[in-house]
């Protein structure tokens, strides 16, 4: 797929264009290497420094000797198998409620033509307009009346309120053919069943997305969790690595904000031709 | 609602023309059967954006007018909360610190992916390797960035110092200086969320027809001009959704100033997020961050809806 761009293929065919080519190359390289890589580089090597190594002026760029104590510490000090787990439960619960609450409603107002869908769907879209953060201080005293504070409930039951990702179902349910699922319907199948055997299957790239923007979201998300879990045995490990971010050698600080990047950035190289397939096409953020 | 209905009936006999139709009595009924399925089907989803969406929006604005302690009967006290919040020396700062923070970041944030794409989209090797590394400040909890970024600022052993000192220029206070904290937190913010914008103007800069620049080198365009004769007028679209959708997010900012500087030094760095929060649960005053909030809500609430309003007619013009 070679488009004709800004640069013409005859520009950098010469030898002065190709020049100009490498030389940008390179310095582009560079620069996203020194930018992007070397933070997370420096990141993950103090870690496993000596803490008066890492201390020192000037820094040292590849430790001088490697120790594995900042992330065992990390590990038992900051208990960070709790938090982690906290993560990993209220990012897989947000997940599971909101690929079942979701699809199941995008299907009904894109197939079951319910009374007063559009009016619904219309209720659903406004809320993009209302900008989430905004809305937190509201949300938590609703959460503390129904008595949800400190509990996975306050992650997962506010996670399928989300209209992009509604939508995003809806639209692609839309244009799935009618006539297979009359198909369907004709040979004794009911909606439930409709929907788990036919629609599903069909819909998988887009639950795709919806999966990792629900992953995402909960693994990335700080004022939230914050306000809805004070008791520390229950907070993920964004609140936890904050709250005892004080008083902690920086060794183990540092070794703990690596161990919390891992799993995002796992997840973001396996399936980093799909995540950026689906932001390249015009998939909205923020 | 009745043509719907009729068209479903002609198409379910057309489906079947073996069988009568039913009768009128038992049609009516399956009607009224499809209708409680189909809301069987919604009611989760419903719910959920009942009491986590809808309920609170309405929420924010009616404890705006009260005053409201957790466990006492709330009291109404017209627009007493107002007042208050806006005799807050903290008020004005907070604004002003977000409206800065904003413009800095859209500066910034704006500039430097449309500038990167443009550079990306000529390299012809190592494509995948680009853009895997510009994402992966994304894909780090932002948590994270906001930690790794406050021990490079560290004024005495910080890389950022060092770095400075390598090259002999003169050092920073960074975020522990009330002239650098809010810069030292757009360029943290920056620097986290880059990759997605870069992504989406690759993605416009390759749906611009290459006949264009054809005819606009025939021409005798120098580079510039085609950037500024054809880039940016055919990218002119997603650079307008991006700098709203920017706007948007970079004004609910609360986790660099909460994590970097904890809105210091000298309320330098206090935005509105981060004051909602304080009057929450610092002063345990529900009703002044509802205020706030409603205030918030109000000025987002009119960029988000330019924003729907641009998608809508553009979805329709494509």
């Amino acid at each position: 797929m070679t488009t004709r761009t800004l640069v013409s293929p005859a520009t950098l065919a010469r030898p002065r264009g190709r020049a100009v080519y490498w030389s940008v190359f390179t310095g582009t390289v560079l620069l996203f290497a020194l930018a992007f890589l070397f933070p997370v580089y420096w990141m993950a090597t103090s870690a496993m420094k000596s803490p008066d190594e890492v201390a020192r002026t000037p820094p040292t760029v590849v430790p001088e000797q490697w120790h594995l104590s900042g992330y065992t510490d990390a590990w038992d000090l900051m208990q960070l198998p709790t938090h982690l787990w906290n993560t990993v439960v209220q990012a897989a619960g947000a997940w599971v409620f909101q690929l079942v609450f979701c699809t199941a409603a995008a299907y009904a107002l894109s197939k079951l033509r319910p009374v007063f869908g559009k009016v619904v769907l219309g209720g659903i879209l406004a809320t993009l307009m209302v900008p989430a953060q905004a809305l937190v201080v509201p949300k938590y005293l609703t959460v503390a009346d129904l008595g949800l504070l400190n509990d996975p409930l306050a992650i997962w039951l506010p996670a399928v309120a989300n209209a992009f990702n509604l939508y995003l179902l809806k639209r692609f349910f839309d244009q799935l053919p009618r006539d297979v699922l009359e198909a369907a319907e004709i040979d004794g199948a009911g909606k439930l069943r409709t929907l788990w055997s036919i629609v599903l299957p069909m819909s998988r790239p887009v639950l795709g997305v919806v999966s990792i923007f629900a992953l995402v979201a909960v693994w990335q998300d700080f004022l939230w969790p914050l306000m809805v879990f004070s008791d520390t045995d229950k907070q993920p490990i964004s609140v936890a690595l904050v709250q005892l971010s004080q008083n902690i050698p920086l060794t183990v600080l540092i070794a703990s904000m690596v161990i919390a990047s891992i799993p995002m950035v796992a997840m973001f190289l396996v399936f980093q031709r799909h995540i950026i397939a689906g932001i390249g096409a015009g998939s909205s953020k923020g | 609602m009745t043509r719907t209905a009729q068209r479903r009936t002609v198409e379910k006999v057309a489906v079947r023309p073996m069988q009568a139709p039913p009768p009128a009595g038992d049609r009516r009924r399956r009607r009224l059967a499809d209708q409680v399925r189909a809301y069987g089907f919604l009611l989760g989803g419903l719910v959920c954006f009942a009491l986590f969406s809808w309920y609170p929006a309405i929420r924010a604005v009616v404890i705006a007018f009260q005053k409201y302690t957790p466990g006492s009967d709330p009291e109404w006290v017209g627009t007493a909360n107002f007042t208050r919040v806006f005799a807050d020396p903290e008020f004005a700062a907070a604004w002003r610190n977000t409206l800065t923070f904003t413009l800095l970041a859209l500066l910034l944030g704006f500039a430097v992916p449309f500038v990167l794409a443009l550079v990306l989209n000529e390299l012809r090797h190592a494509k995948a390797f680009f853009r895997v590394v510009v994402y992966l400040p994304v894909m780090i909890p932002p948590v994270v960035s906001a930690l790794l970024w406050k021990w490079f600022y560290d004024p005495g052993t910080g890389l950022a110092n060092e770095t400075l000192r390598f090259l002999h220029l003169p050092t920073s206070n960074w975020s522990n200086g009330a002239d650098t904290a809010l810069v030292s937190l757009v360029i943290v913010a920056t620097w986290a969320n880059l990759g997605g914008t870069v992504l989406i103007y690759l993605a416009a800069l390759q749906s611009i027809p290459g006949e264009l620049y054809e005819a606009a080198e025939l021409d005798g365009a120098s580079l510039l001009q085609r950037i500024r004769h054809v880039t940016i007028p055919q990218t002119r679209f997603v650079i307008l959704m991006l700098m709203l959708l920017q706007i948007i997010a970079t004004m609910q900012v609360f986790t660099e100033p909460f994590v970097i500087t904890g809105g210091g030094p000298e309320n330098a760095t206090v935005t509105v997020l981060y004051l909602i929060y304080k009057y929450a649960f610092l002063y345990n005053d529900f009703g002044g961050a509802c205020a706030l909030s409603v205030l918030l809500l109000a000025l987002l609430g009119a960029f988000s809806a330019v924003y729907l309003r641009l998608t809508r007619t553009e979805g329709e013009g494509a």
